[in-house]
Parts: C-alpha cells; structure tokens; sequence
C-alpha cells in the first residue's frame, strides 16, 4: 500500500506555493538525527552513510548531528556509540536496556519517539533496511509527521527546511518532498545509495542516556529465537565490488550459470533485473534495481539486460559498467560506459576463460613485479 | 475469524515506457494489475481462512476504477470487497493514506465483525514506501509484524500468533498476540487459479462503496492533500550521462579476441582493479 495519487506530477505544483511558516510549538526542533542500526553487535554500513549525510546537513543548517543508539546494555552499545563519534557525529543519544536486545516494534518505537519528544530534532534520518522501515513507519504515524522513503538526495533550502528527493514513476522521474508544518522531518535511506564518508576518528564526545518508559510486561511481543542466514542465502550484493547480473537477454535459466561462473571466476557477486525474479529464476534478494539492491561496485558486468529505469536507478553509483547486449539500441548503453552488442550466451564463456587466463598465478606473477 | 487485506491498484510497471525524445513517462493505456506485493497478502489471508474458518474481506482505497482490482481479489476467492472512494482522499501521502485505511478498517469491522488481522503487501511497486502498513498499525494500535515469511501457528482460543519474520541477517521467530497488522514478505507462496465458482461469484458480487462520510470518517482535514504532511514540490527528469557507452567492435572478431579487448579496456579504466582481483580475489561468493 502506498500514497494514492502522489505519482501525479501536474497536482504536484498545487499546493508548492503554500509553504506556512512553522507552527510555535515546532520552533523549538533543532539538529540533526540519524538513527545507528546495531544489528548483532554491528552497526550496519548504512548508519555510516547517513551520519555522512547527516553531516553536511547539520553543516549547512549550522547545528549538531547526533546518533542515537537503542541497544543492549554493555559493549555492543557502547561500540556502537564510539563508531557514531568515529564517523562524525557530535552527540549520541542512547538507550541501553536488556528490553532492546532483539528488535522489537514496540520498545523501538516507543524509544524513539519518546526520544525525539524529549529532545526534538528537526531531521531524523533512518536506513531503509526492514528494520529501518518498520520503525520509520511506526515513528511517524505516532508523531503524525512527515516520512519521505528511499531518498537519493538530501539537501536543506535557505530557509532551512529538507528537501529530500526520491525516485518516482519506478525511477523514470525524481520528485522532491517537503515536510511542512510538522517535526521532525523524517527520510529513510537505502543502502549504498549514499557514498561511504571517510572515518574521522573523533573521540567519543557528550552522551545522553535515557530510560526507556516501558517494561517487558507491557511488550506483547516476544522473540522466540533467531536463525541467521546460512552463508549461501547471505547475498553481500550492496557491498560487493565486483558485481555481474544477467536479465531476459540470457533466455532462459539454464544460461543463469554463464553469469555465475563469471562470478565465481572474478570473485564476484551475482545478481539479476526484475524479471528474473518474477519468472523465479533467481530470489529476490538478488534483484538488482529500484525494488532490489542499489549496488556501487567498482566493476558491473550486465549481461542480457536491456537497461530499464528500474534496473538504472539501483547501478548508477558503479564505477564501471560493462553493458554486453544484442541489441545495440538497448538503453543500457546509454548509460554504461563500455558496450559490446553481442550475444551474451555465447559471449560469458569466453570472457570467464580470458578472465581466468588473465589473472592466473603465471600472470599474477608479472603483475607483481 | 474475520482477515481484512489492504490492495492497491497499480500500474504494470513491466509495461510502462518512457518516451524516447521527451524522456516523460507514457501512461496511456497502460494496464493496471494488483500491487503484485499483495497478492501474497491475500494468498496468506485465504489459506488461513482455508484452515481455521471466517471470512476475508479485501480492501482498497482509489478511484472508482480500482473496483477492477477488488473483483479480480474476489476471483481467488476473497469473500467481500469494500472501495474507499472519494475525492476527499486525492493526493494523500502515506500519513493519510493509512489514517483512512484505518477509519474504513474500523467501519468494516462494526459492519462485519472486528478483525482478527490485518494483511497488506510489504509495499507498493508505485510508491514502494513501505510506510502504509506501519502506519496503520499505529492508527489502530494494531500489533505490527512486518516481512512475514511465515505463520507458523495461530490460536484463536488464546489470540494467539507465531510467524517467523525476515530481518537483517536471519529470520526472527515472534509470538504475538491478535488483534495484528501483517505484511507479507514477497515470494514465499503462489496466489492460488481461484475457482470457477469464485469467477462466477465474483461477477455477481456487489462491491461495497463508500465515501469517507459512508466509512465514518468525520475530519476530512486528515484526508488527501489536507492530511498529508508532505508535500510534492518538484517533479524532474533525472540528468543523463552525457556519452553513450563506448562501443567495442564487434565485427569479424573471434570471442577469444572480443573477450581480451575487453578485459584491456576495463583495466585500462580501472587499474588498480586488476591487481585487487589477481591478489586479494573478489569478497563475493559466484557459484
């Protein structure tokens, strides 16, 4: 489910021009927030991302920027904590409680909102991870304020409101969407969407603790257990630097292994368009593209993939695209920097063998030297 | 027991194109389809109706043509079907959406009987936020359990549920409790033909309509446009890379030669790159 209507660019211009200055009460909301995700005793890549993100907002609006971390008490926390100072933030906000061990809706949210009621930031960032979305769903609806998803540009306008800008159309047209009378302004962000910015080291500065205002008797929902992924299902595709897909031009499952053994000859990650998934040639979670992964490898291989919009919009932060297609009209080469229009089918095959020729020990070696 | 499934109707993406000069979208006669993230939604809610008993009601919010979509719910045997239309609720963002869905959620269950759960998609392939389902939740202090890839089990006696739930990394198991919001993980059942008594049942039916007043909707100001926080400014193309690809020949070239031009040209633009993969091998796992 999803906004009605909010696809349709002619209404867009309506209410533009009605931008009314902030409510009294929301004056007071200022800085800047981005939510660390501590996943088993890890922070996801992705809080990085938006705490270099966040950075250059809370630059441009000349405020903070701080973490905020609901975790365990103990070291997983306090590592995460360390890692928000390290990548640029100016405060941490932390909850500690055994409460908030696993994820769970309930505490999260009430954590969070309970957080930003206390402490009013103007600008909260999240992950679009799922769990990421399941609390900016949550936390918004709570606050009745604005959430934008999967932004692909965040930057804040002179009189300091943010301006984020999310595909629209499946990735056909940008949009970019206000929030404008109410706080705080709320955006997530996918995944390798945003670069990597660079570890500033900066110790750990001021910390504010606070408890959350729940007992485990009031969560409804209990966790179980968790079964982590076996190494198979965990595709490392965002984070891959090397990448190769195959589409529809491969013709059928049975040439899936061109792609695969290219692959497994490059060291690489494998993944597919849209199509694939849905005729369940390949799972979903190795789709590549608006409704799949945003990659940013330094080298992708697209092998029989025409270049639809959707499939564009999750590639363009590659450093290298290689586009291999028959038809020389297909849109990927207006986007790829090296084309070949040739039968991909026929074509992996020998490139994995001049690949493996080229980088083999006996090559390897004058390399080195 | 009583399900209500939240749909959308939707463009099929599969078959939009965009305009090769002008670059802009082209909708015309475009078909619509249900949000396919829903259908394993309803295919969710219909093999729990299958097992325990009660009925599933489908829910949409949209313009009057989105009847299409209700109908073609019915068909794989959804039992009724309620539109929210009104033009009250034109240009609702995820806020308004789901206060709506909400109010109408609880019209349905005075007139029907209170829900057990609620089903949606995980998200749209329009609006692809993810953010409707979550929020009504909320709206109806529902319990929220997002990406389901299974129920595992389901006591009415004691509104009891266990599903297993995707997460970053592995699959969590919950128990909660009903009344709940569900939604679905894609993929991880097969929306059923439907029979033809339901193809039969499903031309015949009378889809229920109702305007926002109709649902009990009393603040039209957390509707549409008016309700909605956010707010469009800007619509635009995205810039284009100014050159195309560079093409390699391909003419009266053995693979051989074709696949080592190839290689000479991507290390040529990324030199340290060979080094990385003849010494460190990539971090992937190709099969």
């Amino acid at each position: 489910m999803s906004s009605v209507n909010r696809e349709t660019p002619p209404a867009a211009g309506g209410r533009a021009g009605m931008k009314k200055d902030l409510p009294e009460h929301f004056q007071a909301y200022r800085h800047v927030w981005v939510f660390i995700e501590l996943e088993r005793g890890e922070v996801h890549p992705v809080s990085f991302e938006l705490l270099g993100e966040g950075r250059k907002l809370a630059d441009k609006l000349g405020v903070q920027l701080a973490g905020v971390v609901l975790g365990p008490p103990g070291e997983a926390s306090w590592y995460a904590v360390a890692q928000a100072f390290a990548y640029g933030a100016d405060l941490v906000y932390i909850v500690e409680t055994p409460l908030l061990a696993d994820y769970r809706n309930e505490p999260f949210t009430r954590a969070m909102t309970d957080l930003v009621n206390q402490y009013k930031p103007e600008i909260l960032l999240l992950g679009a991870t799922m769990r990421g979305r399941d609390l900016a769903g949550s936390v918004a609806t709570t606050l009745l304020t604005g959430l934008t998803a999967d932004c692909t540009q965040l930057d804040v306008d002179p009189d300091g409101s943010l301006a984020a800008t999310r595909p629209t159309f499946g990735g056909s047209l940008l949009c970019t969407i206000y929030t404008l009378n109410c706080r705080p302004q709320m955006a997530t962000v996918r995944p390798r969407v945003m670069a990597m910015p660079p570890r500033m080291d900066k110790p750990v500065g001021k910390v504010v603790q606070h408890k959350l205002s729940m007992l485990e008797d009031e969560i409804v929902t209990k966790v179980l257990g968790f079964l982590p992924d076996t190494q198979s299902v965990k595709a490392n595709l965002a984070y891959a630097d090397v990448v190769v897909a195959g589409g529809l031009g491969l013709g059928g499952a049975e040439n899936l292994q061109v792609v695969t053994k290219l692959a497994r000859a490059l060291g690489a990650e494998y993944g597919c368009s849209r199509p694939l998934v849905q005729k369940g040639w390949m799972p979903a979670e190795r789709q590549i593209g608006q409704t799949g992964k945003t990659i940013r490898p330094k080298l992708y291989i697209a092998a029989g993939i025409s270049g639809a919009i959707q499939h564009r919009v999750g590639i363009e932060g590659a450093d290298l695209i290689v586009a291999i297609n028959t038809d020389a009209n297909a849109p990927i080469f207006d986007f790829a920097h090296i084309g070949i229009a040739t039968d991909a089918i026929r074509f992996l095959p020998a490139l994995t063998e001049a690949f493996t020729r080229r980088l083999s020990p006996h090559n390897r070696d004058k390399l080195a030297s | 027991m009583h399900i209500v499934v939240c749909i959308k109707q939707v463009p099929d993406s599969a078959q939009i194109r965009v305009h090769p000069v002008t670059n802009t979208i082209m909708r015309q006669g475009v078909p619509t389809i249900i949000n396919p993230y829903d259908l394993f939604a309803l295919e969710a809610a219909l093999t729990l109706r299958d097992i325990d008993g009660g009925e599933v009601t489908v829910l949409t919010m949209g313009p009057p043509m989105a009847e299409d979509a209700l109908r073609k719910a019915l068909t794989y045997g959804a039992d009724r079907a309620v539109l929210l239309t009104d033009r009250f609720f034109a240009g609702s963002d995820t806020l308004a959406t789901s206060f709506a869905l909400a109010q109408a959620i609880g019209k349905i269950g005075e007139t029907f009987g209170p829900p057990d759960i609620v089903f949606t998609g995980k998200q749209t392939i329009d609006g692809d936020t993810a953010q409707v389902g979550p929020g009504i939740a909320k709206r109806l202090d529902f319990l929220q359990l997002t990406y389901v890839a299974r129920i595992a089990s389901l006591d009415l006696d004691a509104r009891e549920i266990k599903v297993e739930r995707r997460a970053e990394g592995g699959m969590q198991m919950l128990k909660s409790k009903l009344p709940c919001l569900i939604t679905m993980l894609e993929g991880v059942n097969v929306i059923r033909r439907g029979s033809l008594h339901d193809a039969l049942r499903a031309a015949r039916s009378q889809i229920v309509k109702w305007s926002a007043g109709e649902a009990g909707i009393e603040d039209l100001g957390k509707c549409g446009l008016r309700g909605s926080p956010t707010v469009v400014k800007r619509v635009f193309a995205p810039s284009s890379r100014a050159e195309k690809a560079v093409q390699i020949d391909t003419a009266d070239k053995a693979l051989r030669d074709l696949a080592d031009e190839l290689i000479a040209a991507i290390f040529a633009r990324q030199p340290a790159l060979e080094h990385e993969l003849a010494f460190e091998g990539g971090s992937g796992q190709g099969a």
